[in-house]
């Protein structure tokens, strides 16, 4: 275990209902959960927490009957038991709601909650009943509305009471307030309580470091597939939580200070950009400000899906803003301007997706760099009416591929063809060959081999040290305190100031992602 | 029990290029057993279906057939060039029957309506018309999908049997020839408004089968050497890719409708002012619709469908010679063509998909390969 964890984990709990021993589940090399320990005791709220990739969900799967476990025993009411499918978690008295709703929007909700039960219910039954539940627990809902007409708030009911209606001991929750409005996070609390008191238990997945503490009687914190602490958050601050959560190894990588230069001009700034959410599940953009100098590597911390995503598309240019002002890149307004445009004033952008959104799979890798460079170097790769000059376009893939060391086993080969930490080479080499004066990257190495990822990092660097802004958006804490001169943390659509780098601690930057105000983040005895 | 498609991790590269021939083959062998139990006599069938009206290829004096199969053939390229655009672009544009129509009868406006406006500029005007016809009639379901995200599928369908019915009124009601007995249809078109013959020595096939072979290598070179096909690959590959790149997939919805309709409508109005020479209530024996199977057995190349087209337009002249010398139904026809289909998709799955038998029950896996962990 991690050095310097706090681990009070309760020897044995009374009358646990759910209790998971070494349980463990093996992707590739990949060990997601590994000897997972659990009790949820009858009649508790007990937290799962952890970053991105701890291993919660695959957890929460296994629990649910819809990933097999590749060892380890899952106990209920004392009994050992194998959960094959979610339908046999629900017989055994299990539910769960999801973060992402599977509801038909042209149907009620009444006859949405029909489609799960197994039994020929009448609708006007189901509906009388869910009235009762809604009631009950304070869910207010009308069981006749259409789905597509309610709020997510009101979606996010629907699963509740069809999950209540299998009447279930253990209800898991996977981070059920992420779309929820401050006041419809309040009212759900207290559905949560209120079912406590009847002696449910809830299984609680959440990286909110403060409805943990303020909702939760147990919390177990999962750090790289390993359970690392099981604590009572009320007795924890936020501040301990998050350092349980990001882990505080000390970091090997030493930079060079070369930035106390000064700052050189503003070459990408970005200014009060709002953004309403796009569909149901996309988080909105609330007033983010940022500059990025000459020379600089700002990194975005944050949590996926608190509108990282959302705030890439805006800078890009895939999505417009309402005013020109909003973006200015190299001092001009760009906020109308389409993503060839920026592309014209001299950004670059490598998107977090790379098959399907910055590379086409089936496409070679020379298609492939025409993808987004048809129209800055139209003049090299384009004749009179849009001939492809295949050879200069293949010439410069070559030159992109013997730059970033990209492997592959063809002369050119398809896109898909490439493991993932050689086509992000290519994609990160088919911006960087442009030497672009603003580079906007969304996870530079996710899922990336080290080595790749050691190189990818250098080539960021340098590019900044050669007078370049460069903007980093990564869910690795450690990568951006190694590549970073400041951080800004990103939480539900809101951007922090960002803290230079002999500023920010993991700690602190942990907490901002947990979803602290900004003006209060101090610094906590430890 | 039951049956699983999964994904194979390598295709042949030969059986790609194959699957058509296979396809074709795999056709013949099912046709043999229909006529078999039809009770005809297979060889013969098969014989009078695909080879008697290919006779002109050795004898002169049935070169006229070879004629009859540019003829069929052309309106089948055409559209089919049209659509392999739409298709590549992931536009689904199933109403090309219906745009067909539509440049037939907005072509034939000129000569029927003003039949004393004589001149050789009425048949370019005709062309420019049908074309302007058959967009038109293209941009409805492209609309409906850009506005109202509407099923492109269902509207360019549906569209199909308004057109027909539009046409039925016209060539019954304000179209009618006064001189043709109640006969549905137009006068017959003044020499101005006739498409011209290749070779009227040898037979009938018109200009439309230029225009077709025109089509195919322009759009086989757009496809093929432009940043405009590259776009349209982008596109129809991954939307978001070709956002990233800085395409809009919203122009290019049109951009395929209007493609497609252009070219069908020029096919319908060639066929009117072609071989027909006067609009009436049947133009059409399905030309549209058999133009998707021709695009998908030319492998949506350009070039591959002017051989598909050939093939496809044999057999309606097979139906026809077999349905005189050997007396099957020309529904037979029909059963043909969507016989192709089927084994053009069935070798493009099989090339792409291995089937296994799976018995027990389902096991969810490969999902944490997602990142969200």
């Amino acid at each position: 275990m991690a050095g310097g964890v706090v681990d009070d984990r309760r020897s044995i709990p009374h009358e646990g209902l759910l209790e998971v021993r070494g349980l463990t589940k093996v992707f590739g090399s990949l060990r997601a959960c590994d000897h997972i320990d659990l009790t949820i005791a009858k009649g508790e709220i007990h937290a799962l927490l952890g970053e991105n990739g701890a291993g919660k969900s695959t957890l929460v799967k296994m629990l649910f009957g819809s990933l097999e476990p590749a060892s380890g025993e899952i106990r209920w009411k004392g009994q050992p038991v194998r959960i094959g499918s979610p339908g046999e978690a629900r017989r055994l008295g299990i539910g769960m709601v999801f973060q992402h709703f599977s509801l038909f929007d042209a149907l009620t909700a009444a006859e949405n909650i029909a489609l799960s039960l197994d039994r020929e219910t009448p609708i006007g039954a189901i509906a009388t009943r869910a009235r009762e539940l809604s009631a009950a627990y304070g869910l207010p809902l009308d069981p006749f509305a259409l789905v597509g007409d309610l709020s997510v708030g009101e979606r996010q009911r629907i699963e509740i009471i069809r999950c209540l209606l299998q009447e279930p001991e253990l209800i898991i929750l996977d981070e059920p307030t992420s779309v929820l409005t401050p006041q419809e996070a309040d009212r759900l609390f207290e559905t949560l309580e209120r079912l406590r008191g009847e002696g449910k238990s809830i299984l609680y997945i959440s990286h909110r470091l403060e409805e943990v503490k303020r909702l939760c009687d147990c919390a177990t914190v999962l750090r790289h597939g390993k359970v690392v602490a099981s604590c009572d958050p009320r007795k924890e601050t936020a501040a301990s939580l998050a350092r349980m959560m990001v882990g505080n190894e000390v970091m090997a990588v030493v930079r060079d200070v070369a930035a106390d230069t000064g700052k050189g001009e503003v070459l990408l700034q970005i200014e009060g950009l709002s953004r309403k959410p796009a569909g149901p599940f996309s988080v909105p953009l609330r007033d983010i400000s940022l500059s990025v100098h000459a020379g600089e590597v700002i990194g975005i911390a944050g949590v996926a899906g608190n509108g990282q995503g959302e705030f890439f598309e805006a800078v890009s240019g895939e999505v417009q803003q309402d005013r020109p002002e909003v973006v200015r890149i190299r001092g001009r307004a760009a906020g109308r301007l389409g993503i060839s445009a920026r592309r014209l004033l001299g950004a670059a952008f490598v998107p977090e997706e790379r098959l399907g959104h910055g590379a086409v799979p089936a496409m070679r890798l020379s298609e492939n760099l025409l993808l987004s460079r048809f129209r800055t170097d139209a003049k090299a790769f384009l004749a009179a009416i849009g001939v492809i000059q295949s050879s200069a376009v293949t010439t410069a893939a070559r030159r992109v591929v013997a730059d970033m060391d990209v492997r592959k086993s063809a002369e050119n080969p398809e896109a898909a063809a490439l493991s993932g930490g050689n086509l992000q080479k290519f994609i990160i080499g088919r911006e960087l060959d442009r030497k672009p004066a603003v580079m906007v990257v969304n996870q530079p190495t996710w899922g990336v081999d080290a080595g790749a990822a050691a190189r990818i990092r250098q080539a960021l660097i340098d590019l900044a040290r050669a007078g370049s802004a460069v903007l980093v958006i990564s869910q690795d804490l450690d990568e951006l305190f190694e590549i970073s001169d400041a951080i800004a943390v990103m939480h539900n659509g809101k951007l922090s100031a960002p803290i230079p780098r002999a500023e920010a601690t993991y700690e602190r930057i942990g907490l901002l992602m947990g979803g602290a105000e900004p003006g209060h983040a101090v610094r906590e005895p430890a | 029990m039951r049956l699983e498609l999964s994904k194979r991790p390598q295709h042949s590269k030969l059986f790609s290029i194959l699957s058509p021939f296979l396809a074709l083959a795999l056709t013949l062998v099912a046709g043999a057993i229909l006529f078999a139990l039809l009770g005809k006599n297979p060889g013969t069938a098969l014989y009078y279906y695909f080879i008697d009206p290919l006779t002109g290829l050795w004898d002169p004096d049935n070169r006229w057939q070879l004629h009859e199969l540019a003829i069929k053939a052309a309106p089948l390229i055409l559209i089919a060039v049209g659509l392999s655009v739409c298709f590549q672009s992931n536009n689904w544009n199933i109403g090309a029957e219906g745009q067909f129509i539509a440049g037939a009868a907005a072509g034939s406006f000129l000569p029927v309506v003003f039949p004393e406006f004589q001149s050789w500029i009425v048949l370019p005007l005709m062309l420019l018309m049908g074309i302007a016809g058959g967009m038109a009639y293209a941009a409805i379901p492209a609309i409906l999908k850009v506005r109202f995200n509407t099923n492109e599928i269902l509207t360019s369908l549906m569209l199909v049997y308004v057109a027909q019915l539009f046409n039925d009124w016209l060539v019954r009601g304000p179209w009618r020839n006064p001189q043709g007995m109640s006969f549905p249809g137009t006068v017959r078109f003044h020499e101005y408004a006739i498409l011209p013959q290749i070779w009227p020595d040898s037979g009938r096939a018109h200009w439309g089968f230029v225009f077709a072979l025109i089509a195919a290598v322009a759009v086989w070179f757009m496809m093929s050497r432009t940043l405009k096909g590259f776009e349209v690959r982008v596109l129809g590959q991954s939307r978001r890719a070709g956002r990233f790149a800085g395409f809009s997939s919203a122009r290019m919805v049109f951009f395929a409708f209007l493609l497609s309709g252009a070219l069908a409508g020029l096919a319908g109005i060639c066929e009117v002012a072609g071989p027909i020479e006067h609009l009436n209530e049947k133009i059409s024996i399905g030309y549209g619709f058999t133009a998707i199977i021709v695009a998908f057995l030319g492998r949506l190349n350009p070039l591959g469908i002017v051989a598909a087209g050939l093939v496809l337009a044999l057999t309606y002249l097979g139906g026809e010679a077999a349905q005189i010398s050997i007396g099957v139904s020309d529904k037979v026809v029909r059963a043909f063509q969507g016989t192709i289909l089927f084994f053009v998709l069935a070798c493009d799955t099989l090339i792409h998909y291995r089937v296994r038998l799976v018995s027990g029950k389902a096991t969810t896996s490969g999902e944490a390969a997602h990142g969200n962990v």
